[in-house]
């Protein structure tokens, strides 16, 4: 990336400079003097921003309009204009005619994108018969087989809508729903989706939550998954690459994007040394963002990572095809940030959060819901989530301009700043060998913890104000019970295991054993496509956690560096 | 439960133990949740409080952990739980009381619904820390259940 020119070098406009130097006097006498403030970037934030910190001739390199390059104002030309954003909700729980209800439920408060989140114990590898009954479904959906997932998706236009799925390697959801497909008589080719967690170094990085292998592994196993999804299915992202879980595990917002650049650069390294065109693989590539409560921060954050973005996928890769250097990216609202403390004043940060999530021109949304640091969230808060979007874009009309906060001179200086810290953390991970090697050695992981026990200090010591728990104010007593909590039914457990064990019986078993050993085998062979295997066997009915199983025996179990 | 996951061990473990051994703590994940970052800090704040604290990272089944409180003489545990993993604790009490070690203070920290809480108390968890907690709240409140149980019979 090219050095910015400063937009406005000293000496330029003494005439400004001294009315500057004036106003920052008089505002000094007039206010008591203050610590200097700082956001969770480590940004210095001052009182004004001025033509002195950005100025508009610098628009054309840094800015350009929408749909262009460096694609600073949105990666498309109408942006929420003629694509609104998808309200995209994370739903998951219970069985899968759970997931079903709970779906139909959402269509009718708006919702139009799909995302289905499986059960924690899918998550670790494990088929639902092989665990503790007691965590079955508490987070996520049970589906451990393609019959699950038709269930799932039950009378859903599933070719209509672009679908997210949680699904981690072996990637054994988009097979199942891919198969689902089929038994539907569609075109697998004609479907359009996201393998919303595929990025297993943002797993191994931030969030510990997901099945793994160990790493080389792990790297074959997705790479199989891009290219086999770009042959059969191109309107599929196979890649989503993440930002949130570091985000949400105490990155600040600039070390969260830069390092998830890293991972985006890593796997396209990776791909090109397997012979693969950036153009044929770039344009699938996905990215899934966190929005705090740093509200101006997370706007410039959004704004400095597409042009950062677009300008490596530039200079590194020589792609010519526009849609290679688009960051488009689905942003959830910031977990981390909510209170057990007077719950509902969680439906305000979320609508913050989300505000910064538009301004800073998303694609598509997940809002939490007010109850997410008391349970899983229930029907009823869903849907106050789903209507926070609904209103800030109806009412509020936070679609009508397109990135509304450009040439705010706070902004864009703010932007300059954010997009210059991102690249010094893309460098630092340069600078040790690439994503995959700082995540091995520990480097990453040692780097968010390190700022997830800042913030938490900051907390600690009152220096960071959480209204309802440090600001020293009496816990209202408003006399309402606690917020209700979902949990599954336990007869809908007995149920699903009931259902878990007749397909087991029903299955060729035959037909699974030789399609979980070519699966094994296709390791073997270093031109195999891995994915293909996983696909046919999950199609001849192996389930979720055969799948996983076998797959672990063949490239071992990965253990997560952990550091204190 | 089909995994046989070894309890990682923390850097921080040491291989002896002495009558006068820093409480000596596990702070650790069961179930099948991975979101670590709050049980990260709590174990740096027992850590600085002069704890000695073997942190095991997530995942860790009730039989793993019950073989490590027994193999390193464990003075307390502090199980995180976000994503429901507590509904497995009373599960865990039983098999520590199996193990002889009933005794041993267990503490749960995370999102623990105000409906379940009563479950936990009764299954015998020590204390319960809910987000917000501070960390003198978790400090104090530990070193009170240590000083009991090691002036204890």
């Amino acid at each position: 990336m090219t050095p910015r020119v400063d937009p406005q070098e000293p000496g330029q406009d003494t005439a400004l400079e001294d009315e500057a130097e004036a106003w920052q006097e008089e505002c000094e006498r007039s206010v008591p003097a203050e610590p200097r403030r700082f956001n969770r970037s480590g940004i210095e934030i001052k009182p004004l921003y001025s033509p002195l910190d950005w100025n508009a001739s610098t628009y054309a390199d840094d800015l350009g309009f929408p749909g262009q390059f460096p694609y600073t104002r949105g990666v498309h030309p109408s942006m929420h204009r003629g694509r609104p954003w998808t309200p995209r909700m994370v739903v998951g729980l219970g069985t899968p005619e759970d997931y079903n209800d709970r779906m139909r439920t959402l269509y009718e408060t708006g919702l139009t994108g799909l995302f289905v989140s499986p059960c924690n114990s899918h998550l670790r590898g494990y088929d639902a018969d092989e665990v503790h009954r007691e965590l079955l479904g508490t987070c996520g959906t049970l589906i451990c087989t393609t019959d699950d997932m038709a269930r799932c998706v039950d009378g859903l236009k599933i070719e209509q809508e672009s679908v997210s799925i949680g699904d981690t390697a072996p990637y054994t959801l988009s097979a199942m729903f891919l198969v689902v497909a089929e038994r539907r008589g569609l075109s697998i080719g004609d479907l359009a989706g996201t393998t919303n967690q595929s990025d297993y170094l943002s797993h191994y990085a931030a969030l510990q939550m997901f099945f793994r292998l160990a790493l080389p592994g792990q790297r074959r196993v997705l790479l199989d998954h891009i290219d086999w999804m770009n042959n059969h299915v191109p309107r599929w992202n196979p890649l989503s690459v993440v930002a949130q879980h570091m985000e949400e595990a105490g990155a600040t917002p600039a070390q969260a994007v830069g390092f998830t650049l890293s991972s985006a650069i890593q796997y396209a390294q990776d791909l090109i040394e397997r012979g693969r065109d950036p153009d044929q693989f770039l344009p699938r590539f996905s990215f899934f963002m966190s929005c705090s409560m740093s509200f101006f921060e997370e706007i410039a954050k959004f704004r400095a990572a597409r042009r950062v973005w677009a300008h490596i996928v530039k200079d590194r890769f020589g792609t010519t095809d526009p849609r290679s250097s688009r960051l488009r990216f689905h942003a959830q609202t910031s977990g981390a940030d909510l209170t057990r403390e007077q719950p509902l004043n969680n439906i305000a940060r979320v609508t913050v959060q989300a505000m910064a999530g538009i301004f800073g021109g998303l694609q598509s949304l997940h809002t939490d819901s007010y109850d997410e640091a008391i349970s899983t969230p229930t029907p009823s808060t869903v849907r106050i989530s789903v209507a926070t979007q609904n209103i800030l874009r109806h009412e509020a009309h936070l679609d009508d301009v397109i990135d509304p906060l450009a040439g705010s001179f706070y902004v864009e200086s703010l932007t300059n700043q954010m997009a210059d810290e991102i690249l010094h953390w893309v460098e630092e991970i340069d600078s040790r060998g690439g994503m995959y090697e700082a995540v091995r050695t520990g480097y990453v992981q040692g780097i968010i913890g390190a700022s997830a026990m800042d913030h938490q200090l900051k907390v600690d010591s009152g220096e960071q104000t959480i209204v309802g728990v440090n600001d020293g104010l009496p816990e209202p007593s408003d006399g309402r019970p606690p917020p209700e909590i979902s949990r599954p039914d336990p007869a809908s457990i007995d149920n699903y295991l009931e259902q878990l064990s007749a397909f087991r019986s029903d299955r060729d078993h035959g037909a699974v054993q030789r399609s979980l050993d070519e699966l094994g085998h296709a390791f073997d062979t270093p031109d195999e496509n891995t994915y293909g295997k996983v696909v046919d066997a999950i199609r001849a009915g192996a389930t979720h956690g055969e799948v996983c199983a076998r797959v672990r025996d063949v490239v071992g179990f990965g253990q997560p560096y952990v550091s204190v | 439960m089909a995994t046989s996951n070894t309890p990682r061990q923390g850097p921080l473990m040491s291989s002896s133990v002495t009558a006068t051994h820093p409480p000596r703590v596990v702070i650790t994940k069961i179930g099948f949740d991975g979101h670590d970052r709050g049980s990260r800090i709590v174990a740096r704040y027992l850590r600085d409080a002069g704890m000695e604290v073997i942190y095991t990272g997530p995942w860790q089944t009730i039989e793993g952990l019950v073989g490590l409180a027994v193999q390193e003489d464990v003075d307390l545990i502090g199980i995180s739980s976000l994503a429901a993993d507590h509904l497995i604790v009373p599960k865990l009490m039983d098999a520590l009381r199996e193990a002889g070690l009933g005794h041993v203070p267990v503490l749960l920290g995370g999102v623990i619904p105000a409906q379940e809480v009563a479950m936990m108390q009764e299954a015998g968890v020590a204390a319960i820390f809910h987000p917000g907690a501070t960390r003198e709240d978790i400090v104090s409140t530990i070193e009170g259940l240590l000083s009991n149980e090691m002036a204890g019979p």
